[in-house]
């Protein structure tokens, strides 16, 4: 008995033992990469870590991410429509795509700004850019909406855009194409470019208290490229950074002829100086047309105004206002690290990474050291603005974040690879590939003055054979490192919409706790709003039919309605006078040419519907809502043009019944 | 002896991962109080109150009219897409007699914590299972949902 406690006891220590390891793979498995899957790993019902706001590129839209899961938690309409929500369908939203062109469907959204205070993100907003037609989205993240998209004039291709000063001031636009300004006569040869083409920047100013965006001042440059920018922040706050390429202003075959000059130019602007110039009323009032939309929540319904006017600065009349620091060769990125001192330019075409020092620019500025102008802008002497140089980093590098740790992370397009360099000394670090051809990079706070230094996302260009094959047609990829070691570590690869630029991503206890739940019904203003069903009814007014609505589960109020004809205009104004968490209801009507609707708890949503025919036509509430759902439908009568069917609406009611009508 | 062998492998393999995580041991800890005895005997949770905030709720022989008046406003708007005033089912079962079926107790918890009600409470579930509707949580204040009561005590008749 003794010997055989004795060899139970071993057996459960042996158990023991093995249970530890296999609980606890803390040592060996980190060593060798291979937990790769554990470190992304957020157990079902767990929260990620952090909100990951991601740029849909080409798709127009903003995506919302977890990390470190990589989940796809929510796709904001931003710049295209967006029938899942309605968006750019519903007529309350159709507004927020208006511009000084009328509406534009479908835009290319490239870099997302959240929201600083104190150069640390506080969590409140997003920001987007239109490349194409140029205009700026803010996304408010207590209801992961877009709520305003401001357009800009004087501009072409917004690509330098939407970065933000530290306490989110101003939010810049700068042009990628240069163009005739909109109040010049446009109509010049294309080979004019260098008598007739210039190039802004756009500063926006952010109401710090419900973010409202206005263009404060434009600054009027030479006819360039602008790329990329950011802020200075710390003892640079106050300077803004762009990234310069085209300084041969060639205005065909960019690839060779934009591509001649050694160094194009960092732009650094005084934007402090330039506040003081509009204040001492040095701008100019120029005529143009843009397009400022913006969304109420308690209106439930979005307004676009046509602003007529703006003012321009013109960067060669106010000395010390712009200068320019040579930059090899084409720059594309322009980063500005943690303390504020370093300026980062990725010269996509250089074979090294020049970095600028912010101290020594100030030295220079004051020493007048300049090797002459451009256009009219001091040109800096490149030796004394430069920190120095990192050499060999790798082949075409784009893009660079820093971890706070005293390290940057440059994404190189074509080694494919992530290089992690030490910002004092430039010495390379560290290397992994990405797959493929990294584009920008993220790391959560990254650009700003709190970096978290956990985890870098690089956003692919080329998806290739990560995934299973879905014809010539690839969703783009993101892969997620893990930097919190000395190696850099792959651990994940996920799919993402469109193409992934720019992103960023916060702590989600930033957010989290913000999010709107739902509307309240009290607090609706919506001018068709029915609070309760017993304030809906059916309306004529000449040959608009106006039907105010609800819906709750599981029921449409009224769900049968007559005396609707042939060349009607009929508007749904419906309201969900649900009160609980993600109770949405969608609707649809047969025959509807935009499209349907889905309206959160609270809100009033609109569609608009023309019939076309004599019939009945079914609608029904297109989102499952319970277990009658497949019961929440309804019927409309549609008469020929000249019948004289009265208006008749009821819900519960036979027909006929004396209340049916009211 | 094989009891005995069982016994250790599972103490053994509890005591490598850590013993039970915080989850197990909050659902543990919550079925044990629900086991609670009161000292009259009964168990904690008390079918006639309900599950949520309200415990004792001070009701007067008369109508105070005021107060019926803002529930039915609150009626309109957040319940009457449901619920009938007299006895007959809409969605939910119509209000004609809910004050003397139900302890206001019960009611006011019942419309305020909606969720919690339904995924426990017997008399909840019991209508659940006629009705196929989970009653949505109308976010009522707690004004709200006393002069909803005082709004059915009307409709029973209470003057």
């Amino acid at each position: 008995m003794k010997r055989v406690n004795f060899a139970l006891t071993s057996l459960a220590a042996a158990s023991l033992l093995v249970g530890m390891y296999s609980c606890k793979p803390k040592s060996a498995a980190i060593a060798s990469g291979a937990d790769g899957a554990s470190k992304a790993y957020v157990a079902p019902g767990k929260y990620d870590e952090f909100y990951n706001f991601v740029s849909g590129g080409f798709s127009g839209q903003m995506s919302v991410y977890g990390l470190p899961s990589g989940r796809l938690l929510r796709v904001i309409p931003v710049f295209s429509v967006d029938p899942e929500k309605g968006w750019g369908y519903s007529e309350e939203t159709k507004p927020m795509l208006n511009t000084s062109h009328g509406f534009v469907p479908w835009d290319d959204l490239h870099h997302v700004q959240v929201s600083q205070t104190n150069g640390e993100l506080d969590g409140r907003w997003a920001f987007g850019n239109a490349n194409n037609t140029p205009r700026v989205a803010r996304i408010d993240l207590n209801t992961f909406r877009t709520a305003e998209i401001l357009e800009l004039p004087n501009s072409a291709g917004n690509h330098s855009s939407p970065f933000i000063t530290e306490n989110t001031e101003y939010v810049v636009a700068g042009t990628r194409f240069s163009v005739p300004m909109d109040d010049a006569d446009g109509d010049v040869p294309i080979d004019s470019y260098k008598q007739n083409f210039k190039g802004t920047v756009s500063f926006i100013s952010v109401n710090k208290d419900n973010g409202n965006m206005d263009i404060a001042f434009q600054l009027l440059c030479p006819g360039v490229n602008f790329d990329l920018s950011h802020a200075g922040k710390g003892k640079s706050h106050g300077w803004f950074f762009f990234s310069c390429y085209n300084t041969e202003q060639a205005n065909t075959l960019l690839e060779v002829n934009a591509s001649k000059n050694d160094k194009d130019f960092i732009m650094a602007v005084n934007w402090k100086l330039a506040e003081q110039l509009v204040k001492d009323g040095k701008g100019k009032q120029q005529a143009v047309r843009y397009a400022s939309n913006r969304y109420d929540d308690k209106n439930h319904a979005a307004t676009s105004t046509i602003k007529t006017s703006v003012t321009v600065i013109d960067t060669k009349d106010h000395p010390g206002l712009v200068y320019m620091m040579p930059c090899p060769k084409s720059p594309h990125g322009c980063d500005v690290d943690p303390t504020g001192e370093f300026i980062v330019g990725s010269g996509k075409l250089a074979a090294l990474i020049p970095v600028f020092s912010f101290d020594k620019m100030m030295k220079a500025i004051e020493a007048k050291d300049f090797e002459g102008d451009y256009a009219g802008i001091p040109v800096l002497k490149y030796a004394s603005v430069l920190h120095g140089e990192v050499q060999k980093p790798g082949l075409g590098p784009l893009h660079t974040e820093f971890d706070g740790k005293g390290n940057a992370y440059t994404s190189m397009f074509v080694s494919s690879e992530v290089v992690k360099w030490n910002i004092q000394d430039l010495k390379v670090l560290d290397r992994v590939p990405t797959y493929y051809s990294v584009g920008h990079l993220m790391i959560p706070g990254g650009d700003s003055r709190k970096p978290y230094g956990k985890y870098l996302v690089a956003y692919n260009k080329i998806t290739k054979d990560r995934y299973l094959p879905t014809g010539p047609e690839l969703s783009q990829s993101a892969q997620l490192y893990d930097i919190s070691g000395d190696k850099m570590q792959l651990i994940l690869d996920f799919p993402t919409i469109g193409e992934p630029h720019y992103a960023q991503a916060a702590p989600a206890d930033l957010i989290k706790g913000n999010s709107v739940k739902f509307f309240k019904i009290d607090e609706n203003n919506h001018p068709y709003v029915s609070k309760g069903e017993a304030t809906t009814k059916v309306w004529r007014e000449g040959n608009k039919v106006h039907v105010n609505m609800t819906m709750i589960r599981s029921h449409l109020t009224p769900d049968n309605i007559e005396g609707i004809k042939v060349g009607d205009e009929v508007l749904f104004h419906i309201t969900n006078i649900e009160q609980d968490w993600d109770i949405p209801h969608g609707f649809a009507i047969k025959g509807a040419n935009n499209a349907e609707l889905l309206i959160m708890p609270g809100e009033t949503t609109t569609l608009k519907w023309n019939p076309d025919r004599v019939g009945i036509f079914p609608m029904y509430c297109t989102d499952f809502c319970s277990a009658l759902h497949q019961e929440m439908q309804g019927y409309i009568r549609v008469s020929p043009a000249s019948s004289n069917v009265p208006i008749k609406y009821y819900t519960g009611q036979e027909p006929g019944a004396a209340s049916a009508s009211k | 002896m094989k009891k005995l062998l069982s016994f250790l492998v599972i103490a053994a393999t509890l005591y490598a991962c850590g013993g039970p995580s915080e989850a197990d041991k909050q659902s543990e800890s919550s079925t044990a109080a629900t086991k609670e005895l009161t000292p009259e005997g009964n168990p904690t949770y008390d079918p006639k109150r309900g599950e949520g905030k309200f415990t004792d709720v001070a009701i007067s022989d008369k109508l105070d009219a005021a107060m019926a008046k803002s529930g039915e406003k609150v009626y309109t708007v957040k319940c009457a897409g449901c619920h009938k005033l007299t006895d007959e089912n809409l969605v939910g079962p119509g209000w004609k007699g809910v004050t003397l079926r139900h302890t206001p107790e019960w009611i006011m918890n019942f419309s305020t914590n909606t969720d919690e009600m339904l995924d426990k409470d017997p008399k909840a579930q019991a209508q659940l299972e006629i009705c196929l509707v989970r009653m949505p949580n109308q976010n009522l204040t707690d004004d709200d949902a006393r002069n909803v009561y005082e709004f059915m005590r009307e409709n029973d008749g209470v003057k």
